[in-house]
C-alpha cells in the first residue's frame, strides 16, 4: 500500500468554474440515474485540473455535496488512487517510470537528470516552482523504455542526454513534443520491421 | 511466421490512420448486420468454437464466459465492461489498439453487447492512457456520428451507448471486481467471488468484463470464421496474440504473432536479439510482472502459450515478455518488482498489504548481500503464506515472481548471502517490524 496525506496548507473554499461546471454534468449523465457516485473519479480530475493540478480537502467537500454522498467517501476514493495529487506539484509534473523493464534499460539515469535540474528530492518544487517530479510504478509503455510522462504526455526511448534536453526545454516554458525520442515509428521494431511490410510501403 | 493475411491488426503500428473509413478499407464495420442477424447462439457458439481465451492475463474461455450471461434480461439491465486498465509491467499491448485499432475495439463491443443482451457498455481505461483514451472517445464520437452507435446501432437493430470510465493509477483495478467497485466510485477492493459478476456485477446487475484485446479480435473471427482462428496456434490455445518484448534486447517491439510460437524465435527475429547475444541472456519474465521468471536453459525450446507455459510453472499471462540479460542483477530486478507489488497492494488482506513490504524489504536486503543465511527459506515461507490467502490473485501475482526467484535463483542469492546470525551478533535484522512505521518517513 502507498500512504498518502493531505498537504497541511488547506484552501478555504473550492467551487468548479462554469467549465468545470458543464463537464462534471455531462459526465453524471453517463451513469444510470442513482448511481451519480460513479462520476466522483471523473469529478476529481476535473477538480484537479481547475486547481493547478492538485485536489485540496475543500474540492473533496464541494464533489460529495455534488453527488451527494458522504465526504469520508470522496476522502476515500482521493486517498487511495495515486493519480490524485494531495499537495501542490508543479505547472509540469513529471513522472519518471522505473519499474523492472524501464529499471534495466536506465531508467535511473532519467532520475539523475531530474535530480539535477528540477530539485534534489522527489515531489519537491523546482527553484523556479514550474516543475516538480516524481518516481512512479508502471507507466505501461515498456516497448518504448525508459519513459517519463509529462503531465498527460508520454515521453519515450529516453536516455539521460535526451531527459536534461526535455527538462531544459520545460524549465524555459516550452512544451517539448511528446512520443519517441529515437525517431521510432509507435511500437514497431526500430530498423527491423518484418511484419505488415505492404501497409508500411503503401 | 505468421502471414501477414492472418494478422488481426493490421494497424498496429499506425501505417493507415485509426478513423472510421480507414477502418473499413481494413474490413471493420463492414457487414456488422448480417453478423448480429445470425444471432446470438451463433456468435456464442462460433467463439467458443474459435477457442478465443481471454487475452487480459487469466486465459479463461471467451465463449463460455459469455454464456454465463442469463438468457433472458430480468428486472435488471446488462452491462459490458471493458477491461483496459493494463498496468501490469511488461505489458503495452492494449495501448496500441486503444489509439490505432480503436474500431475494431467498438465493433467488439457492439457484437459483445448484442450477444450478452446489454445496451450500455463502459471502457475503463488507466488514468495515465490519457492521450489514448482522447482518441478513442474521438473514434466513439465519430461512431455516433455515422450512426454506428447509438439508437439502432450500424443498422443491427441494437441499441448500445458506450462510454469510457477513466482509472487513477491503481494497478488492482485490473482485477475485474475491483474495477466494478472502481466503477461504482469506491476506491478499487477486490469483492469475494462468488458470486460471480456474470450473475451480480456492477450495479448489481449482471456484467460481462473481458480484455480490451479480446474484445478487439472478436469481429475479425467471427467474419472470418471460429475454425479459422482454431487453425492458428495449437488445441486449446488457439490463435493469434499481441506480443511485447521489452528489457535487454535490441529492437524493443509490439508484434503480433501465432499462439505456440518459440519464444526465441519472438526475441531473435522480431526483437533484434538479446543485448550482447544469444549467450548473454539471463532470464525472461514471460507473460508480465507476475508470472514466474524461466532461466535461459529452458528459453531454448520454450514455445509461447497459455498450456506449455504452465507446464513450465509460469503463465502466458499478458505475454508482456521482459528479457533480461547478464549485465543486470537478478536479485534487484526481482527487488523492483517485489517493490510494485508493496505499492499496489490495495490494503484490503492482511497477508498480502504486510506480506507484500516483507518480500520487498527481504529481497533489497539479499540484493546487497545483508541477508543471513535462513531468511532465504524464510522468504520462501512468506510468499507461502500471501499466496492462496487472499480475495483476489494479487496475492499469486506478488508471490509468484518471487517463488520464480528462489526455484531458479537459490545458489545466487545463498552465494550472496552466507551471514550466520548466531555468529555475528552485530547485525541488525529488521524483519518483524510493520511496515507502515518502516515508510513514514518517505510518504
Amino acid at each position: 500500500m502507498s500512504l498518502r496525506r493531505p498537504a497541511k496548507n488547506q484552501p478555504e473554499n473550492f467551487e468548479f468554474n462554469s467549465s468545470s461546471l458543464s463537464a462534471a454534468n455531462k459526465i453524471v449523465s453517463k451513469y444510470p440515474k442513482g448511481k451519480q457516485q460513479s462520476a466522483v473519479m471523473a469529478l476529481l480530475y476535473i477538480a484537479q485540473r481547475q486547481n493547478a493540478n492538485w485536489i485540496p480537502l475543500a474540492a473533496m467537500k464541494y464533489i460529495a455535496k455534488f453527488l451527494d454522498m458522504p465526504y469520508i467517501k470522496v476522502y476515500e476514493v482521493a486517498t487511495f488512487y495515486t493519480m490524485y495529487n494531495l499537495s501542490p506539484v508543479g505547472k509540469y509534473f513529471i513522472q519518471v517510470c522505473t519499474t523492472t523493464p524501464c529499471m534495466i534499460r536506465g531508467a535511473s539515469k532519467l532520475v539523475e537528470a531530474c535530480k539535477e535540474k528540477i530539485s534534489e528530492n522527489e515531489c519537491e518544487l523546482s527553484s523556479d516552482k514550474s516543475c516538480s517530479w516524481m518516481e512512479v510504478e508502471c507507466l505501461g509503455a515498456c516497448v518504448n523504455a525508459p519513459m517519463m510522462q509529462i503531465n498527460d504526455e508520454y515521453y519515450e526511448d529516453l536516455d539521460k542526454e535526451k531527459t536534461l534536453k526535455i527538462l531544459n526545454q520545460i524549465l524555459k516554458g516550452e512544451t517539448p513534443k511528446p512520443g519517441s525520442y529515437r525517431g521510432r515509428i509507435n511500437n514497431e521494431p526500430e530498423n527491423n520491421r518484418k511484419t505488415l511490410m505492404d501497409y508500411k510501403n503503401a | 511466421m505468421l502471414k501477414d493475411q492472418d494478422r488481426i491488426f493490421k494497424n498496429l503500428y499506425n501505417d493507415m490512420g485509426s478513423d472510421v473509413a480507414s477502418s473499413q478499407k481494413r474490413g471493420d464495420w463492414i457487414n456488422t448486420k448480417e453478423i448480429t442477424d445470425k444471432g446470438r447462439d451463433w456468435i456464442i457458439n462460433e467463439i467458443k468454437v474459435s477457442q478465443l481465451r481471454g487475452r487480459g492475463g487469466a486465459g479463461f474461455p471467451t465463449g463460455l464466459k459469455w454464456s454465463f450471461a442469463p438468457k433472458e434480461v430480468g428486472s435488471r439491465p446488462h452491462y459490458l465492461v471493458i477491461n483496459g486498465d493494463e498496468s501490469e509491467p511488461g505489458t503495452c499491448k492494449d495501448r496500441d489498439i486503444l489509439r490505432f485499432e480503436p474500431h475494431k475495439l467498438i465493433e467488439g463491443c457492439l457484437i459483445a453487447s448484442y450477444a450478452v443482451q446489454a445496451h450500455v457498455c463502459y471502457i475503463y481505461i488507466r488514468g495515465e492512457y490519457f492521450v489514448e483514451g482522447q482518441k478513442l472517445q474521438s473514434a466513439i464520437d465519430e461512431a455516433y456520428e455515422k450512426k454506428l452507435l447509438g439508437e439502432n446501432a450500424a443498422g443491427t437493430g441494437w441499441d448500445l451507448d458506450i462510454y469510457i470510465h477513466y482509472g487513477a493509477g491503481a494497478y488492482i483495478c485490473g482485477e475485474e471486481t475491483a474495477l466494478l467497485e472502481s466503477i461504482e466510485g469506491k476506491k478499487g477492493q477486490p469483492r469475494l467471488k462468488p458470486p460471480f459478476p456474470a450473475l451480480i456485477g456492477l450495479y448489481g446487475c449482471p456484467t460481462i468484463i473481458n480484455n480490451v484485446e479480446t474484445i478487439a479480435v472478436v469481429p475479425t473471427i467471427l467474419r472470418k470464421g471460429g475454425k479459422w482462428f482454431a487453425s492458428l496456434g495449437r488445441e486449446k490455445n488457439t490463435g493469434t496474440k499481441i506480443f511485447c518484448i521489452s528489457g535487454n534486447v535490441n529492437t524493443p517491439c509490439n508484434v503480433e504473432e501465432e499462439m505456440n510460437i518459440p519464444l526465441k524465435e519472438l526475441i531473435e527475429v522480431h526483437a533484434g536479439g538479446v543485448i550482447g547475444g544469444w549467450d548473454n541472456l539471463q532470464a525472461v519474465i514471460p507473460g508480465g510482472s507476475s508470472m514466474p521468471l524461466i532461466p535461459k536453459e529452458k528459453c531454448e525450446t520454450l514455445t509461447m502459450d497459455f498450456d506449455s507455459l504452465m507446464a513450465e510453472k509460469s503463465g502466458l499471462g499478458t505475454a508482456g515478455i521482459v528479457v533480461i540479460n547478464k549485465d543486470q542483477d537478478i536479485i534487484k530486478c526481482m527487488a523492483r518488482i517485489a517493490r510494485f507489488y508493496k505499492h499496489e497492494s490495495c490494503g484490503q488482506c492482511t497477508p498480502c498489504r504486510e506480506g507484500s513490504g516483507w518480500m520487498w524489504r527481504m529481497l533489497e536486503r539479499m540484493a546487497n548481500g545483508d541477508a543471513t543465511k535462513d531468511e532465504v527459506d524464510m522468504l520462501g515461507d512468506v510468499t507461502n503464506q500471501i499466496a492462496g490467502h487472499t480475495i483476489c490473485a494479487f496475492g499469486e501475482g506478488s508471490s509468484w515472481p518471487v517463488q520464480g526467484l528462489l526455484r531458479h535463483f537459490k545458489k545466487e542469492i545463498e552465494k550472496r548471502n552466507n551471514l550466520d546470525p548466531i555468529v555475528q551478533k552485530k547485525n541488525n535484522i529488521p524483519y518483524l517490524v510493520d511496515q507502515h512505521l518502516l515508510d513514514k518517513k518517505n510518504a
